[in-house]
């Protein structure tokens, strides 16, 4: 904070040298014009004739919502049996090969820096890759199904449990790892010994939370064909049956809400 | 852990049948847990149709998709890539911005210590809906609304920006330093003081934290709700997947990995600037 004195002698205080005031200005000046810029490419590339009558369509959305055909949710409890799987074993299967992944990510508990590095590039392109997209790519390979959307999950999951499982591990105490090793014991028993107690609640505790972000996911996977209640939404929305698609909203955001629950009880039963 | 369970352990430890401390404590729990993942399993598995004929089919599609990454094609679809790039990226930039500067309000109004009651249940009722929808349903509708193209896109990622940024917000406000706020309301300023001189200090790190994580999120984001037509470069990978053009896929795909990488390198420098 500096103090300069004014022309009378009279000492002023400022809160940042004027340099500093004046590269704050730039940046804030460098910041919105970058905004405005991304701003124009947006408004060049849009109707704007369509979104002028935004308002009209939106209430003619909501009219044509309004009131939900509630004989429409009998025919929904498969499929959203289906979410549930896709997503509850989605997150199995992910959790499978994050587990491995995690400990060769760690920098404390991998066998080779390089190993490591080959670790950390599955964890991120993993995590970079929308589980839509992996969605997508598994239906042209494995076809439409419920297995497609599984193992998209699963894809998507190994990122985000690795990511975090291997930063819990490389958080441990030493001290317990180091008193196993000091009894002789081998690699994989200071592991399974030493390290994975110290991370069982962490790692029970990150599942859960994947579960739930899992079950908001596999939501919408069906809308690219794989399987579970995006199908339904999808079907709805193609034949322009809104009055369906406002009971497929209600469903979902019921389980959402009911998921979040449950995660937020386990977890907090478990930390 | 009751003493008496303990110091059993402990005996049982010295004649050598030493065993671990389970996750759960209590036996039955653990077995009721057991049984019942069990049970859905095999009701899960049963109930999962596969059609393998199909799989075998694909699977040298997998195989010529794996090859596509090895050489991926960059060039032959290069303008659409540009373009479909250069709207994710500004879609990003500007839904980042305007999703923050309206979760500042909505945050500030779901802080169970500042606000109201009425305005609280309002603020976390916009943020349980925005968190609750995934980004392509909102997309669906805004591009209902909006029409095609990227300014529904943006719309879109400012209404999940705004759930997402709210709550942490408004968690973060939850727990500050409340002495901080008594001393400033102490010299008798106003709410809008005690908001700029109390408050805002002490969540301003986490804040700028929060947008940059934001930012990589929405770029991720931006890249799939092309699929429903609201810009970006979902489109183009839409397209190119289902033309079988692997080459072209592999490319756009890699571009989305280095660009997460380069947003998460530069948040976490930015993150430790801050702090």
């Amino acid at each position: 904070m500096p103090v300069s004195s004014s022309p009378q002698g009279v000492p002023q205080w400022q809160r940042r040298t004027t340099r500093a005031q004046w590269l704050q200005y730039i940046a804030w000046l460098a910041g919105i014009s970058l905004f405005l810029l991304c701003w124009k490419v947006i408004s060049d590339n849009t109707m704007w004739v369509f979104v002028e009558d935004a308002g009209r369509q939106g209430s003619d959305l909501i009219s044509r919502m309004m009131p939900p055909r509630w004989e429409y949710a009998s025919q929904l409890w498969k499929p959203m049996w289906d979410t549930l799987n896709i997503a509850t074993l989605g997150t199995a299967l992910g959790i499978m090969m994050a587990f491995p992944v995690a400990f060769l990510a760690a920098r404390n508990t991998t066998p080779h820096p390089l190993v490591r590095s080959l670790a950390l590039m599955i964890i991120v392109s993993s995590r970079s890759i929308n589980s839509l997209i992996w969605a997508m790519l598994l239906v042209t390979i494995l076809g439409p199904g419920v297995l497609a959307g599984i193992i998209a999950i699963a894809l998507r999951s190994i990122g985000f449990v690795g990511k975090l499982l291997y930063e819990a591990i490389e958080e441990i105490h030493p001290t317990p790892v180091e008193a196993i090793s000091a009894t002789g014991a081998s690699r994989l028993q200071v592991m399974n010994y030493g390290v994975l107690p110290q991370v069982m609640p962490a790692f029970a505790g990150i599942s859960v939370y994947r579960w739930d972000i899992n079950i908001r996911e596999s939501t919408v996977l069906g809308l690219v064909g794989a399987g579970g209640i995006g199908l339904q939404l999808n079907a709805s929305i193609n034949s322009l049956a809104w009055n369906q698609v406002s009971v497929i909203f209600v469903l979902i955001f019921a389980t959402v809400l009911v998921s979040e629950w449950v995660s937020a009880r386990v977890r907090h039963a478990i930390i | 852990m009751s003493t008496a369970n303990s110091s059993a352990r402990q005996q049982s430890a010295r004649q050598g049948q030493w065993r671990r401390l389970p996750l759960i404590e209590s036996s039955r729990l653990r077995w009721a847990l057991v049984l019942g993942g069990v049970v859905y399993l095999l009701l899960a598995l049963a109930s999962v149709e596969v059609n393998w004929a199909r799989v075998a089919e694909g699977s040298g599609r997998a195989l010529n998709f794996l090859g596509a990454f090895l050489q991926p094609d960059f060039m032959s679809r290069q303008n659409d890539i540009l373009a479909g790039l250069m709207e994710s990226l500004t879609m990003t930039l500007t839904s980042t911005v305007i999703g923050v500067l309206l979760a500042i309000p909505v945050g500030l109004g779901a802080a169970k210590n500042i606000a109201p009651l009425p305005v609280y249940a309002v603020c976390r009722a916009i943020i349980a809906v925005s968190r609750t929808f995934q980004e392509i349903i909102i997309a669906i509708l805004f591009v209902v609304m909006f029409g095609f193209g990227p300014f529904a896109g943006m719309l879109t990622l400012a209404f999940a920006t705004i759930g997402f940024m709210a709550k942490l917000l408004a968690e973060d406000i939850e727990d500050l330093d409340w002495k901080q706020v008594e001393a400033v309301r102490a010299t008798g300023a106003s709410w809008w003081q005690t908001m700029n001189h109390a408050v805002q200090p002490q969540v301003m790190p986490r804040l700028i934290g929060l947008s940059m994580y934001r930012l990589d999120i929405n770029f991720r984001e931006s890249s799939v709700i092309g699929i429903v037509g609201a810009g970006g470069i979902g489109a183009t990978l839409n397209t190119s997947l289902s033309r079988y053009e692997y080459g072209t896929s592999a490319a756009i795909l890699l571009i989305i990995i280095a660009i997460v990488l380069m947003s998460e390198y530069a948040s976490s420098h930015v993150r430790r600037w801050t702090q």
